[in-house]
């Protein structure tokens, strides 16, 4: 494991979304922690880190990725994966449960162990609901936080009882555990693998209605009312869905949410020829949805984007649409993508890192994704306006993606992980 | 600017336009579909010969990949390539290798060893021609037998072959297309293919629970009632309608959607007096159709298969053809 750093980052361009500080300074990293952010700063004896042209902001923090554990089907293990993050300016990222999964302290400290020893980023387990995700028992959510969980979810395998969810809720509530939500009524969604729309008509795949999404939020909302619980919505795909978070936060429930990076560039046409590297759940959705998730991202109804982070080995995707895998690998892109974002105009710049620091470490209830003098060091510089083929420089042991043959800007030259020094490029 | 081609034409057709894979009617040029049927239309006489055989596809083998089973289907392919003189092997892998766990890729991987110069591929998911087309060496030709509920593009062209024989041409005509089109491959196919050929309007009659989302987007106007969609149409063709339909609560029973979308001579009498009816077959008597209109005089639903035969023949041919002309092809020449 690195050694804590010692660093003088200088001269880069300073952009820290929470406290909207954008201006060139040096930052120093004593002993791990950032210690000052100012003008010509010296330090006699760090090593000197010539930002110039760079940009320096928080290390990014990712809402959602399925780690690969063996039993888990995915491709690569949690050093890769995580090393993956570090190449992509991520320091912080939360597990979904759905491997292990996560309802027995032995997992949790087994993914702890393992992403320690990597030491490449952090990894916040999310630990399951019910046991063995079953949606029948409550998983021993007290014990799994003190193990160090940051929450309780269900990932894709939604609680179908109303009854154990509602208790499930007020047990979290208890101790003031936040719940990650993934809304899809599986009855409704009926075996589809595409968005229930033209496309989908055209190919004959089955499809998935946007109600799908909607309808679960609905009774998940009602639910969250109910029980007073903190809840976190991921992966929101769909217009209905956004008017019930609207709703709701204006109504004052504590709720947040995400979006995939790929739902904000992709929509149901990027499927044409049955592109198996586009098949996600929830589905890319229509170009109306893509329009309308932009807007709830500009305007906070959608607090952050993730990565959705989903590696799968090549044979998986190996296979007629219906028949692959669903799933992108998204670290690596991650970041490049929030700058296409940024550079096609699609959304302000301090908003669109801030979705990916700021916001997403306020939706799990940690302290990250802000550059803030005194706490352990996490951030990244990078170079926003190089441009490179991700191909050749792809981290990931999951090569299932969309983008990976695309020429995208953003060039991870330096990673800070807590103090650690994650990934430094030649 | 231009767009780039299609994915599925650029899979399907050789640099100069040929026809290398048939996989899907979608976005092939009309003059193509003609051809298709110019070429079945000289294959028809073959046959009503004492010796049924032309030697199109001597020495090529034909390897039907049947994933889901379809007696009918696969024994008219069999037939076609039969009449061409091709070698033709038989395998039924919904019963074989897929049960024992082998992926889709590693039972390409093995039939590739055989050599063959055709695959015609019957699947249950959509887009598995597709697929197999890009993963098998480029010197096999793809037929797409049926693919989940995405296309059935030879049965599509054997209902223009029909069609053309009987009203003569396609301008001008009204199509009806009746009963489950959410679950129906060959009503995908047929939508493209009338669309492509110039016919008047494309008409699909069902109930909402069998009209699959936004299908107004494929070029048809939606009808929910039978003598409405009906009215003055010049061909009705009657879908069948799988008895599962029942069970996840898409209809109530058999006999609703009988009386509310079954054919009979009463409901016929709304279409243009010399309407003709088809079906693709095998036919529910008593729950799409009537006997009185499936054995009447307007039905020409026999007459489908001969033509099938000849249409398949034709497709056969124009894609080997296709493939030999493929630049890719030019290293095997020698062997």
């Amino acid at each position: 494991m690195a050694a804590r750093a010692h660093l003088l980052i200088r001269k880069g361009r300073v952009i820290d979304p929470l406290s909207g500080r954008d201006e060139v300074a040096d930052l120093l990293v004593e002993d791990g922690r950032l210690v000052r952010i100012g003008a010509s700063l010296d330090a006699p004896g760090a090593e000197l880190i010539d930002a110039e042209g760079h940009w320096v902001i928080p290390g990014l923090v990712d809402a959602c990725v399925h780690l690969s554990l063996p039993g888990s089907g995915r491709a690569g293990d949690i050093a890769s994966e995580t090393r993956a993050a570090a190449g992509g300016g991520i320091t912080h990222m939360a597990a979904q449960p759905d491997c292990g999964p996560v309802d027995s302290t032995a997992v949790v400290r087994l993914i702890r162990e393992q992403a320690g020893q990597a030491g490449f980023a952090r990894v916040l387990p999310v630990a399951a609901l019910t046991q063995g995700l079953e949606g029948n028992q409550l998983a021993e959510m007290a014990t799994l936080a003190r193990a160090g969980c940051i929450a309780v979810g269900q990932a894709g395998a939604r609680v179908v009882d109303a009854l154990v969810l509602k208790r499930g809720l007020e047990y979290a509530a208890t101790f003031d555990l936040p719940v990650m939500f993934r809304p899809q009524d599986a009855a409704l969604a009926g075996g589809g693998c595409a968005h229930d729309g033209p496309v989908a008509t055209r190919l004959g795949l089955p499809g998935i209605p946007a109600v799908a999404e909607s309808v679960d939020l609905a009774r998940d909302l009602l639910l969250v009312e109910a029980t007073g619980v903190r809840a976190h919505f991921q992966q929101i795909s769909s217009r209905e869905s956004l008017w019930l978070l609207r709703e709701a936060k204006a109504r004052g429930l504590p709720v947040t949410a995400d979006v995939s990076i790929h739902h904000l560039l992709l929509d149901e046409s990027a499927i044409e020829g049955f592109n198996s590297h586009c098949h996600v759940i929830p589905p890319l959705r229509g170009a109306a949805d893509r329009e309308a998730l932009l807007a709830a991202v500009a305007d906070g109804t959608i607090d952050a984007i993730c990565s959705q982070h989903q590696p799968v080995g090549s044979s998986s995707k190996a296979a007629p649409f219906p028949a692959s895998k669903p799933g992108i690998s998204g670290l690596d892109s991650l970041l490049p993508l929030i700058l296409k974002l940024v550079a096609e105009g699609a959304l302000p710049l301090h908003r669109a890192l801030d979705a990916v620091t700021a916001a997403p470490a306020r939706c799990l209830g940690i302290q990250a994704g802000q550059l803030e003098a005194g706490r352990p060091a996490s951030l990244c510089v990078l170079a926003a306006d190089e441009s490179r083929g991700l191909a050749s420089h792809w981290l990931s042991a999951g090569r299932n993606s969309p983008w990976r043959n695309a020429t995208l800007p953003g060039v991870v030259k330096l990673t800070v992980c807590q103090g650690r020094v994650s990934w430094l490029s030649d | 600017m231009t767009l780039a081609p299609p994915p599925s034409s650029r899979v399907q057709l050789t640099e100069d336009g040929k026809l290398r894979h048939f996989l899907s009617v979608e976005h092939l040029p009309r003059s193509l579909l003609e051809d298709i049927l110019d070429t079945a239309a000289s294959f028809v006489d073959v046959g009503g010969r004492a010796i049924k055989k032309v030697p199109l596809l001597r020495g090529k083998t034909v390897v039907n990949l049947f994933f889901e089973s379809s007696t009918r289907t696969r024994s008219t392919f069999e037939l076609a390539a039969k009449r061409l003189s091709a070698d033709v092997l038989n395998l039924d892998i919904a019963k074989s290798a897929t049960s024992k766990g082998e992926t889709l890729l590693d039972t390409l991987r093995n039939l590739e060893a055989m050599a063959a110069d055709m695959f015609v591929v019957r699947h249950q998911d959509s887009g598995a021609p597709f697929f197999i087309a890009n993963e098998v060496t480029p010197r096999v030709a793809v037929i797409n037998a049926g693919d989940g509920r995405h296309a059935h593009p030879t049965q599509a062209m054997l209902d223009m072959y029909t069609i053309r024989h009987y009203k003569g041409g396609f301008a001008g005509l009204r199509v009806a297309i009746v009963g489950d089109i959410l679950h129906s491959r060959v009503a995908r196919s047929q939508i493209h293919a009338l669309n492509i050929l110039g016919a008047e309007e494309v008409r699909l009659i069902g109930p909402r629970t069998l009209l699959p989302t936004d299908v107004e987007q494929l070029g048809v106007t939606v009808f929910t009632d039978m003598a409405q969609g009906l009215k003055d149409v010049d061909v009705v063709i009657m879908l069948r309608l799988q008895k599962e339909r029942m069970d996840s609560a898409l209809l109530p029973s058999e006999g609703e959607f009988f009386r509310l979308y079954g054919l009979n001579n009463e409901k016929l009498r709304h279409a243009r007096p010399d309407a003709i009816v088809m079906h693709p077959g095998p036919i529910n008597r008593g729950v799409e159709i009537a006997s009185e209109v499936a054995d009447g005089p307007r039905s020409v639903i026999l007459n489908q298969v001969t033509f099938g035969i000849a249409v398949r023949m034709a497709v056969m041919s124009m894609t080997i053809s296709g493939q030999e002309s493929n630049p890719d092809h030019g290293g095997d020449h020698g062997r």
